[in-house]
């Protein structure tokens, strides 16, 4: 990929987009979906005055811009000073607004760990917060701009509720059930521009899983980015006999115990796909899930970025390295039911 | 906010001798409820004394009955370490029943050593983490012109809080969206936990560092009841332009010679003579400071 399609993405410098995100080798040109974060708000915001939007000096990045447009008076941006922004939503939301505080995850939820528990989570004020382009989807900009630890780390913090949006449609249900959502919530996103795995705005409840394929093998439950490779995986499990139940865990915390339970008895073994790194994510919950349900023999693998701080590298190519695209988590896959 | 009478009237004299006696009142509470603790943050309840007693027996506009009242003036205190001098005052104004207090830190209590707004009806935000009050009081005060109302939001600071990198995020952006609703008021005490602030780290010059964000500044004697009803009386109407910082000269410990000035009774317990000791020199009014 060259850095101007990557900066166009990421920064919002132009209409072009980082096509590389998904084929290592670009040659996947279906276009990049659009990131509807600041649109969505906005048409919220149309019926609902509650809703205020704060960004980082990110708002080109996020679409943040397109809230800014239609609803100048409720959008602030704070300049690049995220502690001040999480602690300032939490004041609004004590007036009796809903604020979505948006930035990069490392930033959000990394940078503004205690600022998000002492003034949001404790207190229990409706903020929204935004970790935009989680995990490794930064690529080549490096460690410092990736988070790799924000589920282990939110999903730690009481009287919080931690969910993944999975691509543009499930953002979209994400933020119109967050507004009546008690307490403050960590809403992590991937790029923003994830492919479509849902055709429409689904009707979700947070803390309830969504399955998506149904088969008795195995069950891979994934959340967030890694959805949609694992929607595919199971299609290519399929074609090799192996019939996959995939599983949209969404919410993080507190996690569906009883669809985990259910994938134990009905299917036998259990693989957890995430874009984080195995210690305290989707797998680890997971797994807290089957020991205390007496469900600790279920054939079980965790399934995301070991304990390490990831090369430099395109995402597509580390996704393919840490075999988190379809082909390797349907070889992944094929090892746990072998 | 209420109406403030002017200086040099009957009413302005009744008020500050009201004002007065509640700041003793703020002091003994203190000592008093530190006592069934077993610790306490004395000192920097006793610098904030008179700030209290003019905030919530003064300034500040609020119905005991509605402590939710959405048009209510704020109170963020962010040096949350002093709320052991604030219960009394909201018990006292009529959030709740003195009598709670009794049980101030026990187990199951609502009142800790840092204030909870989830369990302490009048308490505008919990505080603790000494650096962010600020930045909860722009979200306060950005809410205000949202939502057109026309409240302001007073947030108290300490003065080795300024230490704290957020506080300047805060007060960069307070500048910045002029939000001439909010107040800040530093206890400028002098002390932190470890000695003065100018030997810590240096916090001078507070005006001139605010001013330079887009503050309106003002230096007044915290502990002279008139000099900081002045300085309320005079805040500018709510409306897009500087907020005001109020720079307020206290005394750590302020009230017990033992006390003032010192390093050492940051947090501290009083027991046997030394408590009846202490609550005498209270009673007894405000002496000078010993230089």
């Amino acid at each position: 990929m060259s850095a101007q399609q990557d900066a166009a993405e990421i920064f919002g410098n132009s209409g072009t987009g980082l096509k590389d995100a998904r084929s290592a080798d670009g040659s996947d040109t279906r276009a990049i979906p659009a990131f509807v974060f600041g649109e969505e708000l906005a048409d919220i915001a149309d019926r609902d005055p509650r809703v205020a939007v704060l960004t980082a000096d990110l708002a080109r990045s996020n679409r943040a811009s397109d809230f800014a447009a239609r609803h100048p008076d409720r959008f602030v941006n704070v300049g690049i000073a995220e502690k001040n922004m999480i602690t300032m939503a939490a004041g609004m939301a004590s007036a009796g607004l809903v604020p979505f505080a948006a930035t990069f995850a490392s930033f959000s939820a990394l940078l503004c760990c205690e600022q998000i528990r002492t003034d949001c989570a404790y207190p229990r004020m409706p903020v929204r917060v935004v970790g935009h382009h989680s995990g490794m989807s930064m690529g080549f900009y490096g460690t410092s701009h990736h988070s790799l630890e924000d589920l282990g780390i939110m999903r730690t913090l009481a009287e919080l509720t931690v969910v993944c949006a999975t691509d543009a449609n499930h953002l979209r249900a994400v933020l119109r059930a967050s507004m009546d959502h008690p307490g403050a919530m960590y809403i992590r996103l991937g790029r923003g521009r994830d492919p479509e795995v849902y055709a429409d705005v689904p009707e979700i409840t947070f803390g309830k899983a969504v399955r998506l394929r149904d088969g008795g093998d195995l069950t891979i439950i994934a959340t967030g980015s890694e959805v949609a490779p694992a929607v595919a995986a199971a299609a290519s499990l399929a074609d090799a006999g192996i019939s996959a139940r995939v599983v949209d865990m969404h919410t993080v915390s507190h996690i569906d115990a009883g669809e985990v339970a259910a994938a134990a008895r009905d299917t036998g073994a259990i693989l957890t796909v995430e874009e984080h790194n195995v210690t305290n994510g989707l797998g680890t919950a997971v797994g807290e899930v089957l020991l205390s349900s007496g469900l600790g023999g279920t054939p079980f693998r965790k399934h995301g970025v070991p304990d390490e701080y990831v090369p430099v590298g395109p995402p597509a190519a580390l996704y393919a390295h840490y075999k988190l695209d379809a082909d390797g988590i349907a070889g992944v896959a094929k090892e746990l039911v072998a | 906010m209420q109406a403030i009478p002017p200086r040099g009237t009957p009413e302005r004299a009744e008020l500050a001798a009201r004002l007065a006696d509640r700041a003793k009142f703020v002091r003994t509470e203190t000592v008093r409820l530190s006592r069934i603790a077993g610790a306490g943050h004395y000192t920097a309840a006793f610098s904030a004394a008179e700030l209290f007693a003019a905030l919530y027996y003064a300034g500040l506009s609020y119905d005991p009955a509605r402590p939710d009242w959405p048009d209510r003036d704020r109170f963020v205190l962010s040096k949350g370490h002093a709320a052991i001098g604030l219960y009394p005052v909201l018990a006292d104004v009529g959030f709740f029943d003195a009598a709670e207090l009794e049980r101030y830190t026990r187990l199951g209590s609502p009142y800790g050593d840092h204030p909870d707004m989830k369990k302490i009806a009048g308490v505008d935000f919990s505080s603790g983490s000494l650096g962010h009050g600020l930045s909860i009081s722009v979200g306060m005060a950005y809410a205000a012109r949202i939502t057109g109302r026309a409240y302001r939001t007073f947030c108290m600071l300490g003065d080795g809080e300024l230490h704290e990198g957020q506080v300047w995020e805060a007060a960069m952006s307070a500048g910045h969206y002029g939000l001439s609703s909010l107040v800040a008021v530093v206890d400028r005490n002098r002390l932190c936990i470890d000695g003065f602030t100018s030997d810590v780290m240096a916090v001078e010059p507070i005006e001139d560092r605010f001013a330079a964000f887009g503050w309106r500044t003002r230096r007044i004697d915290g502990h002279d009841l008139d000099a900081v009803l002045d300085a309320f009386a005079e805040l500018p109407e709510p409306g897009a332009g500087a907020p005001t910082l109020l720079v307020a000269d206290t005394v750590k410990g302020r009230g017990v010679r033992r006390m003032e000035f010192s390093p050492d009774w940051h947090v501290g317990n009083l027991v046997g003579a030394d408590y009846d000791d202490v609550m005498a020199e209270l009673e007894a009014g405000l002496r000078e400071v010993a230089k």
